[in-house]
């Protein structure tokens, strides 16, 4: 159990690339924290930082108030589980658990009763003679959980733990590896580049993007309130609409789907701001509903949206459909869409909408929608930043 | 479907026989000349009519030749065990770390291996009796590692390179000094290939002849193949073919049973479950 504390910490490689800028991050006692990004955002080295694994090159790190920056992983007390699992292919999964407590020097009857414990937590009692090479995927992911468990460390560092399970038990072992933090209530640092995993695992998660962290909060927060255009696309799945648009006076903002007047906390926010007018505004799926379903006198803005597919799930009905006007250019949204492999231009703006199950709305037909205009987010064009912050910030 | 089947085991059984054929009949052959008795040496019969281990009697009764399969045995081990401790030292060094003039190492090592022998003979020669190594053990170890080491280091650091990385992290992590990881995680899923590279290592220094003959003079350190070439038959004029043959069986078995010792240690696929997979 232990306070992490990184203290304006720096990687810089021999050939002189930034890995990491800057980051400062206090991990509370017990806390669970998820470091989540695209790849090459900085989220692993970080870990391998706090892992000992790799030097800092400026700032420090701190483990229970204590300077760890030149100690050896082995000094730290923390454990780690890596997206191979690593597990020693030539040991059986007990002396694979048990291993961290031999090398420190624990005697046999305690060692027993220790990977007793853990494979019982883990059930794995009925494996523990069995090499690694004879287990399933999921249970090798449990053996390497079990290798960090069994020496009750003060922290442990999971490395995109999940990503190499099947999507079914990625699910079953996220719900495990949450319940599991949560009973031994150890710190725990857990890196993925899944953002699902980000939003369901952490007490708080960390963004990153390009080894700068992007914003720091309770995954609801970062939902809510997204500190930028990176945050925003990245949070959510599927992820946040992005529509180019002009501010005009008195709170109206015209977008592909028209006019729209924004709600008055909104606007008292856009005037404070130095924006120069032109912006992009941020609208999840689910704040889109079939007008027909709105009873009138509830707040937002209704548009003709020319619906090309419509995927019903049986609890909600998405629908896609392209305005007509320019897509949002950002830096923040190409490096999106670069991680998430989609290079694909529309000649327009694509939507997606979450509507309800009732709604009748059918493929290639027009359709009537409506927006929560209390719900939108709205951005620079310029340079991303959120214009409407959010309490905490 | 059926007959292509039948076809291709035909095939397959066809190339086999032929394969086999190519590498077994001058085995055989050597075997039934070892067995043959003088009169019937040369009688052109490619087995023998009346075996007899006549031959081997003789190399057996002759103090050279037991004290050339003592030296050949001694040198080979020695120089088989110091190459492969130097060898799986430089070569973790080489495929896991970095470190100023690597790429140096890796080309002298090469450049040593591929050397022609024969131009170092009367070098060596020279450096030998001015050291007085010649015609003692190390006079042929210490060549026999030179030769070796860079076979050693060339495949053992591929069978490095072949051990996840994520081991000695996680071994790292679970509080493991570098020597215990090296000991204890990466030496045994290197084993595989640590056999392998003795067997390679020992087999060139077993069958070397160049150094064998031209770096000793007597039977103090004179190693089987060149003892082979001082065999005399009865009188002047006869060739000792029974004996040389004999000899040569007999030098062949040592090899024959450590390939298939070691080979029960040489599993492939020993690391298979470590990394997802």
């Amino acid at each position: 159990m232990a306070e992490i504390v990184l203290d304006n910490v720096v990687k810089r490689y021999p050939d002189g690339a930034l890995a990491v800028n800057n980051f400062n991050l206090k991990i509370a006692d017990g806390e669970f924290i998820i470091l989540v990004g695209p790849s090459g955002c900085g989220k692993s080295t970080a870990l391998n930082m706090v892992a000992g694994l790799e030097d800092i090159t400026a700032g420090k790190l701190l483990i229970d108030g204590e300077v760890v920056n030149d100690k050896a992983p082995k000094d730290r007390d923390i454990a780690m589980v890596f997206q191979s699992y690593a597990l020693y292919p030539h040991m059986s999964v007990g002396e694979n658990m048990g291993f961290p407590l031999k090398l420190a020097g624990v005697d046999k009857g305690t060692i027993q009763r220790k990977v007793n414990e853990a494979a019982e937590m883990l059930e794995l009692t009925q494996h523990l003679d069995r090499k690694p090479s004879n287990l399933s995927g999921g249970q090798r992911q449990r053996v390497a959980m079990g290798r960090a468990i069994v020496r009750q460390p003060k922290a442990f560092l999971m490395d995109e733990p999940l990503s190499n399970l099947d999507a079914k038990l990625r699910v079953q072992m996220r719900t495990q590896v949450s319940r599991i933090q949560k009973s031994l209530g150890t710190t725990t640092l857990y890196v993925t580049h899944d953002q699902t995993e980000a939003m369901t695992l952490g007490d708080r998660v960390v963004v990153m993007r390009g080894g700068v962290v992007q914003q720091v909060g309770s995954p609801a927060y970062l939902y809510e309130h997204p500190k930028n255009l990176f945050v925003a696309g990245f949070i959510g799945s599927p992820s946040m609409n992005f529509l180019p648009g002009q501010l005009k006076g008195d709170g109206i903002v015209v977008t592909a789907l028209g006019e729209a007047r924004l709600p008055d906390r909104v606007r008292q926010a856009l005037d404070k701001s130095k924006t120069s007018g032109s912006i992009i505004l941020g609208i999840r799926p689910e704040h889109f509903e079939d007008a027909s379903l709105i009873p009138g006198d509830k707040q937002g803005a209704a548009f003709d949206a020319p619906i090309d597919i419509v995927e019903s799930m049986g609890s909600d009905v998405y629908a896609y459909f392209l305005m007509k006007g320019e897509e949002a250019h950002s830096a923040d949204l190409e490096d999106l869409a670069k991680d998430a492999g989609n290079d694909l231009h529309a000649d327009g703006v694509p939507v997606t909408a979450r509507l309800d199950a009732a709604s009748r709305v059918e493929r290639g037909k027009p359709a009537r929608l409506w927006y929560d205009t209390s719900k939108v987010q709205v951005f620079d064009a310029d340079g991303g930043a959120n214009l409407v912050p959010g309490d905490l910030d | 479907m059926q007959t292509e089947t039948t076809q291709r085991k035909l095939m397959w059984w066809g190339v086999n026989i032929l394969v086999l054929l190519y590498a077994f009949v001058p085995v055989v052959w050597i075997i039934s000349l070892s067995l043959k008795d003088d009169a019937t040496l040369n009688d052109g019969n490619y087995l023998p009519s009346s075996p007899s281990g006549e031959s081997y009697a003789a190399i057996f009764s002759n103090p050279d030749f037991l004290r050339a399969l003592a030296n050949s045995i001694g040198i080979c081990a020695i120089a088989t065990f110091v190459a492969i401790v130097f060898g799986t030292m430089a070569a973790y060094a080489i495929a896991r770390l970095d470190f100023p003039g690597k790429v140096t190492i890796v080309a002298v090592s090469l450049l040593i291996s591929m050397f022609p022998q024969i131009a170092l003979v009367t070098p060596l020669f020279k450096i030998e009796t001015a050291l007085g190594l010649f015609d003692t053990w190390p006079g042929l170890i210490i060549p026999y590692i030179t030769f070796a080491l860079p076979l050693a280091i060339y495949t053992l650091s591929a069978f490095f390179r072949e051990i996840p990385w994520d081991l000695e992290k996680a071994a790292k992590m679970d509080g493991a000094t570098p020597y215990q990881a090296f000991r204890q995680v990466i030496t045994p899923l290197a084993m595989p290939g640590v056999f392998t590279t003795a067997i390679l290592v020992f087999i060139s220094c077993w069958n070397d002849f160049l150094f064998a003959l031209s770096l000793t003079s007597t039977s103090n350190a004179r190693t089987v193949p060149a003892a082979m070439s001082y065999f005399t038959g009865a009188t002047t004029f006869e060739k000792p073919t029974g004996p040389i043959a004999a000899a040569a069986v007999v030098i062949t078995v040592p090899l024959v049973i450590m390939v298939l010792l070691f080979q029960r240690r040489i599993v492939a696929g020993l690391t298979s479950g470590a990394v997802k997979g």
